[in-house]
């Protein structure tokens, strides 16, 4: 038991002679005397590899098409209207930054709805999270390295075009301390819209392993609350009842961040009637709900794998 | 037995009346059992309490009584310091199929907290182990079962752990493959110098590659001895003679042998190896044909019977569902 550790094949001590040509390598089991890294690294690991994941990185070439096609469809737009802006010398960009999420949330739907199940359901489904638990990382570094993945991913969504924009209005010479206030106040909606959107977009896929269900419950949850919004707030501003379409706001997703952009960063609201937060308790209203939204998602998921262990 | 470089450890797994109870099932009862480097079966029915006993292990569960210590550290307070030096092999398939082996286990390794080079190097070099070559760089899901279990065990050594807890590496293998992994699991120990512990339901496998076997029933402790004392312990001779099995059966019996009628079979308990030389000239001595003479190995079931008195009535809380 107490022999020293010796590789049956070991090289003799190197002696007078010099080495012989013919040399036998050890191709025996080598021991790892290197590093071991703690959690902070598997969690950074598991989060590039997730990250990379939702775009389809280090996988199959077929699930790079989706994402590629998403991100393709959102900066499209930006790029046709920053030519239409540099080339006609406009004064100012056709869409506000703080606007252009909320045009093209179709896409950002489309995205997180395929890429959440992607990112959890399949663990569950394949039963790979016991050899995740298995190791040294606990829950909570599995949780958090998935849910900062996806908001990560969709906040290269959702910038990218963004960025697109300024560079295109800083080269057709608009004002620059302009177009700097309102990039900054788009980037900040935006990060809110992605950790919100990505929390609830894990929630729903961590719930089922299979990934259909996921995709389907996720667009169901994101089109019927906008659709049920936007229809009552349409009725509300046909009986010209403004202050009630500030509040209904709080309902979905995309309107939440509308509200919030509205009473927060002074943005134009997409709601019927321009008309958003009515007043400053509904202004903080929107962030609370969105707060309590992102906090509330990490808590379910942590819960959620409470009882995943080995099995 | 071989002793490599399992350190110089007496127990790597050492527990001290462990229990686990969940609201209508106890899984493990005062479970006191130290296990030793080496390979070590883990033999029960399904429902036994094998899985529940791996979840403590690696502190992914907490005991309802009762310690538990593996590699020295104690699994209620040191899990992920445990979980870093041990490696894990689930009984279920935990494998994504549109990923390659390659690309699947040098995640895993760095899961396991090997910086990005080292996991690579450590990934090829664990693959080439376990027998996987070329196809290591195709999806998963093409592979054939035993192709797979061989990725599950690579995963679980990749990162050189000091303890592997194999939960049935066996199932769903056909003979050859079966043979395979128990070489190789046999290998993890020999070559590699990594102890292990092995779970399966059939103790005759687990006889060839163990040291010592570890049994456990409706989450107790039945026996824990080395595997030698084991088979003495269980083995028999199964003897079919041409005629005069009567005449046979009372010469062996005064010889002092055990012997039981079992149909046209005569089952006689070995002893010790002269025990094949006692068959062979009473069978000599009587001038009848000898049609086969073979080793028999007892099954649970009967080891259970066999047993102490005390210990032959398992408790059945832990029947009829599998405690996992």
């Amino acid at each position: 038991m107490t022999q020293p550790d010796v590789a049956p094949l070991a090289p003799p001590p190197p002696g007078d002679r010099p080495a012989p040509t013919d040399v036998i390598h050890n191709i025996g089991y080598r021991k790892y005397e290197g590093p071991r890294l703690g959690r902070g690294y598997a969690r950074v690991s598991l989060f590039s590899q997730s990250l990379r994941g939702a775009y389809g990185l280090g996988r199959s070439a077929k699930s790079k098409v989706l994402p590629m096609i998403l991100l393709g469809v959102i900066c499209a737009p930006a790029l046709i209207m920053v030519a239409v802006a540099v080339f006609t010398h406009m004064d100012k960009l056709p869409v506000a930054y703080t606007r252009y999420p909320v045009v093209l949330q179709a896409v950002i739907t489309l995205f997180v709805a395929s890429q959440a199940p992607q990112s959890v359901s399949r663990d569950l489904r394949f039963k790979t999270t016991p050899l995740y638990f298995s190791r040294p990382i606990e829950r909570v570094d599995y949780v958090a390295a998935k849910y900062a993945a996806l908001a990560t991913a969709l906040f290269m969504l959702t910038a990218l075009p963004l960025l697109i924009l300024y560079v295109g209005a800083l080269l057709a010479k608009l004002d620059f301390t302009d177009q700097t206030a309102g990039f900054a106040k788009g980037l900040l909606s935006v990060l809110l819209l992605s950790l919100l959107f990505a929390g609830i977009g894990l929630v729903i896929s961590a719930v089922t392993p299979r990934r259909g269900f996921g995709v389907a419950a996720v667009i169901a949850l994101f089109v019927i609350t906008y659709g049920a919004v936007s229809s009552v707030q349409g009725v509300a501003s046909a009986q010209e009842k403004y202050h009630v379409i500030g509040w209904l706001g709080l309902f979905s997703p995309i309107t939440l961040i509308d509200g919030f952009q509205t009473w927060f960063l002074g943005a134009t609201s997409a709601f019927p009637d321009a008309a958003g937060p009515p007043d400053a308790a509904a202004g903080f209203a929107y962030l609370l709900v969105i707060l309590v939204l992102v906090a509330g998602s990490f808590g379910l998921l942590m819960r959620r794998y409470r009882k995943v262990g080995l099995s | 037995m071989a002793c490599t470089t399992t350190v110089g450890l007496v127990t790597v797994i050492a527990t001290e009346s462990l229990s686990k109870r969940y609201p209508r099932v106890t899984a493990l009862d005062r479970l006191t059992v130290d296990i030793t480097p080496g390979v070590t079966g883990l033999v029960g029915a399904n429902g036994a309490g094998k899985s529940t006993l791996i979840k403590i292990l690696l502190g992914l569960a907490p005991a309802s009584e009762g310690r538990a210590a593996v590699l020295g550290l104690d699994v209620a307070t040191d899990g992920a310091e445990i979980r870093g030096l041990v490696g894990y092999m689930p009984e279920h398939d935990c494998l994504p199929p549109d990923v390659s082996a390659t690309e699947f286990v040098v995640h895993m390794a760095r899961m396991s907290g090997l910086p990005p080079t080292a996991a690579r190097e450590r990934t090829a070099d664990t693959l080439r182990h376990v027998g996987l070559y070329e196809e290591r760089y195709r999806p998963m899901g093409g592979y054939s079962t035993g192709m797979k279990q061989r990725v599950k065990l690579a995963q679980a050594l990749v990162h050189d752990p000091k303890l592997v807890l194999l939960d049935e590496p066996t199932n769903g293998l056909d003979p050859a493959g079966r043979d395979e992994m128990l070489g190789l699991i046999r290998r993890v120990h020999t070559d590699f110098g990594i102890s292990v512990l092995v779970t399966s339901h059939l103790l005759g496998e687990l006889e060839r590659t163990s040291d010592n076997i570890v049994v456990i029933d409706g989450g107790r402790l039945l026996r824990a001895s080395t595997t030698s004392e084991f088979t003495a312990a269980t083995a028999s001779l199964a003897v079919e003679v041409t005629d005069s099995e009567e005449e046979l059966l009372a010469i062996l019996t005064a010889a002092g042998l055990t012997v039981q009628p079992s149909g046209h079979l005569l089952l006689v308990d070995i002893a010790e190896d002269e025990t094949y030389d006692l068959v062979r000239n009473a069978v000599a001595q009587l001038g009848v044909g000898l049609v086969r003479m073979e080793q028999r190995r007892h099954r649970i079931a009967e080891l259970f019977t066999d047993d102490d008195p005390t210990t032959t009535a398992p408790s059945e809380e832990g029947e009829g569902r599998d405690a996992a």
